[in-house]
């Protein structure tokens, strides 16, 4: 568990965090959520003891960070936002020198190592050195890193930055394979990606805690708007004036009108679309598309960490 | 004390795993060997001066030595941005600071050691006296101990390995010529800088196969304020 109070972090007269306090649970994977310079870096070093903070207490697994630094150092995986790797040496060389300097005995270090490579798909580059591994694997190994020595709690700051999609799949997929075992927290400006990795979200602004909930939590804080995209077949003021008819829709917008198709966005919650589809079809046009809007989640996150929610 | 033998082990391979280690030793030893053949052999000299030239011409190399090998110890962590890892992990910033500086001690007294041919080959036409060669050698591990404390002390505080290097550089030249002031300030500082001077009082005894305690007592001394200012500094990285 990892109980955050009060706390704030100066960088000469600025305050890159500011009397900052939550909590998450054992067991609970957390996305940290903020534009760049939000203080989500701040933060995640000062948990993970390598920064001291201007005030505050941070208390993991009821270790306090100020106190018992060392004790609480072995209970922490840390991702840095740049994974650090030491060129020269090899993916096992470097995994066994992590593992035994957080404390993993010698005769130990070899079997941990093997685990956690099997976990994060890093056997095909064991001996491969790490100066020589493309971007993706770096962050894998840097995943590794912060998994080796067994710890209960995971700080990963955006650990999908500079990833490809493919690559993004499968750190989504190794974050929530960490699930059930770990209490994680993972930082990152793009809502769309750790919204779908995540069970709670912490958004951070100003180095500000201003908002926290699941994303439908928060969705719901800020109105529980989103936008359904709507193509009919049909004059476009009818199209427009069946979407206005349904409750809850709050705005509506042609996007496109072409000879015979028209797109319309409607600011709606994603649960209304069966109503939209009633209210088009009894207007007697032809319903071609009924989706949930892209930019839904950005739209979210945007009003979320600019502070355009009020 | 693990974590030091840790840090030092990774290190010390990484140091020769890379060219920069390699072109160290080999510009040390092919220095060392000119000065010896050029100014050490020169002439008709008797053993003993031969080996006290050696001396006096393997302390300079192995000041610069020093600077030039600890001057990445941690300005290159911080560079490649390595340090988080360390500052995340259960060690002590003292260890940190420690394990660095023993394996570039390390590094650099192996450097040296290679050297000890050179010595030997005084033994074809000559005589040595092996105290004078342990008493020698004794003195250029201090002297490389107290450089490589500084450098490591200019690499805490550098943010770059190149800034490292010119700091300690600077600070090296500055407890040289220490002796000089003291020729021109009025005492009591002339005696403080002549006690001060990293070089001239206190590594001639050595090179003439003398061992004074005060000499042994000074670089440890030095190599102890400096590890101690180094460690304090990679401490106070954490409030910033």
């Amino acid at each position: 568990m990892i109980q955050v109070d009060g706390l704030t972090k100066y960088y000469g007269a600025r305050a890159a965090i500011h009397d900052l306090s939550f909590r998450i649970s054992t067991g609970e994977v957390v996305g940290f959520l903020g534009l760049n310079g939000a203080g989500k870096t701040t933060t995640l070093k000062i948990l993970a003891a390598v920064l001291l903070p201007s005030s505050g207490s941070v208390r993991i697994d009821g270790l306090d960070v100020a106190r018992a630094p060392l004790s609480l150092k072995q209970r922490i995986g840390y991702l840095p936002e740049q994974p650090p790797l030491y060129d020269e040496m090899t993916v096992g060389e470097y995994l066994r020198f992590v593992a035994e300097l957080h404390g993993v005995p010698a005769a130990r270090a070899p079997s941990a190592v093997e685990a956690v490579e099997e976990r994060t798909d890093l056997r095909e580059v064991h001996r491969e050195l790490l100066g020589a591994l493309s971007h993706g694997f770096r962050q894998r190994v840097g995943v590794a890193q912060a998994l080796v020595h067994g710890p209960s709690v995971l700080l990963l700051d955006e650990p999908s930055k500079g990833l490809d999609p493919a690559q993004i799949i499968e750190m989504r997929s190794l974050l929530r394979s960490l699930r059930t075992t770990h209490t994680v927290l993972v930082s990152s400006h793009i809502l769309p990606e750790i919204a779908q990795t995540c069970d709670r979200l912490l958004v951070i602004r100003d180095g500000e805690l201003v908002a926290q909930g699941t994303e439908h939590e928060l969705e719901q804080r800020l109105g529980g708007s989103g936008t359904v995209v709507v193509q009919v077949r049909g004059p476009a003021p009818a199209a427009e004036n069946a979407l206005r008819s349904v409750p809850g829709v709050s705005g509506v917008t042609v996007a496109s009108a072409e000879e015979d198709r028209v797109e319309l966005h409607a600011d709606a919650p994603e649960g209304l679309r069966p109503a939209i589809a009633r209210a088009v079809v009894a207007a007697g046009l032809d319903l071609v598309r009924l989706d949930v809007g892209q930019d839904r989640l950005e739209s979210l996150f945007l009003r979320l960490t600019r502070g355009t929610e009020t | 004390m693990r974590n030091v033998v840790l840090i030092a082990r990774r290190e010390l391979l990484a140091m020769v795993g890379t060219m920069a280690g390699w072109v160290i030793l080999a510009a040390v030893l092919a220095v060392d060997g000119l000065l010896f053949n050029s100014f050490a052999l020169e002439g008709i000299r008797r053993s003993a001066e031969v080996l006290t030239r050696f001396f006096y011409f393997s302390s300079g190399t192995t000041m610069v030595a020093a600077i030039f090998v600890s001057m990445r110890l941690l300005a290159e962590e911080r560079q490649a941005g390595t340090l988080p890892l360390l500052y995340a992990s259960p060690v002590q910033d003292v260890d940190i600071v420690l394990g660095k500086f023993v394996a570039g001690l390390a590094f650099l007294c192996g450097v040296t050691l290679l050297t000890a041919y050179m010595p030997l080959l005084i033994l074809i036409h000559g005589k040595v006296s092996f105290g004078h060669l342990a008493a020698g050698y004794l003195g250029l591990v201090l002297l490389a101990s107290a450089c490589m404390a500084l450098g490591t002390f200019a690499s805490a505080l550098a943010r770059t390995q190149i800034v490292a290097g010119i700091l300690g550089g600077a600070m090296l030249v500055g407890l040289l010529v220490a002796w000089q002031l003291s020729r021109v300030a009025e005492p009591p500082f002339a005696g403080f800088f002549a006690a001060l001077a990293l070089h001239n009082l206190h590594f001639v005894p050595f090179q003439s196969g003398v061992v004074h305690l005060r000499d042994v007592a000074y670089y440890l001394l030095v190599t102890w304020v400096l590890l101690f200012a180094a460690t304090r500094v990679v401490e106070a990285r954490r409030w910033r």
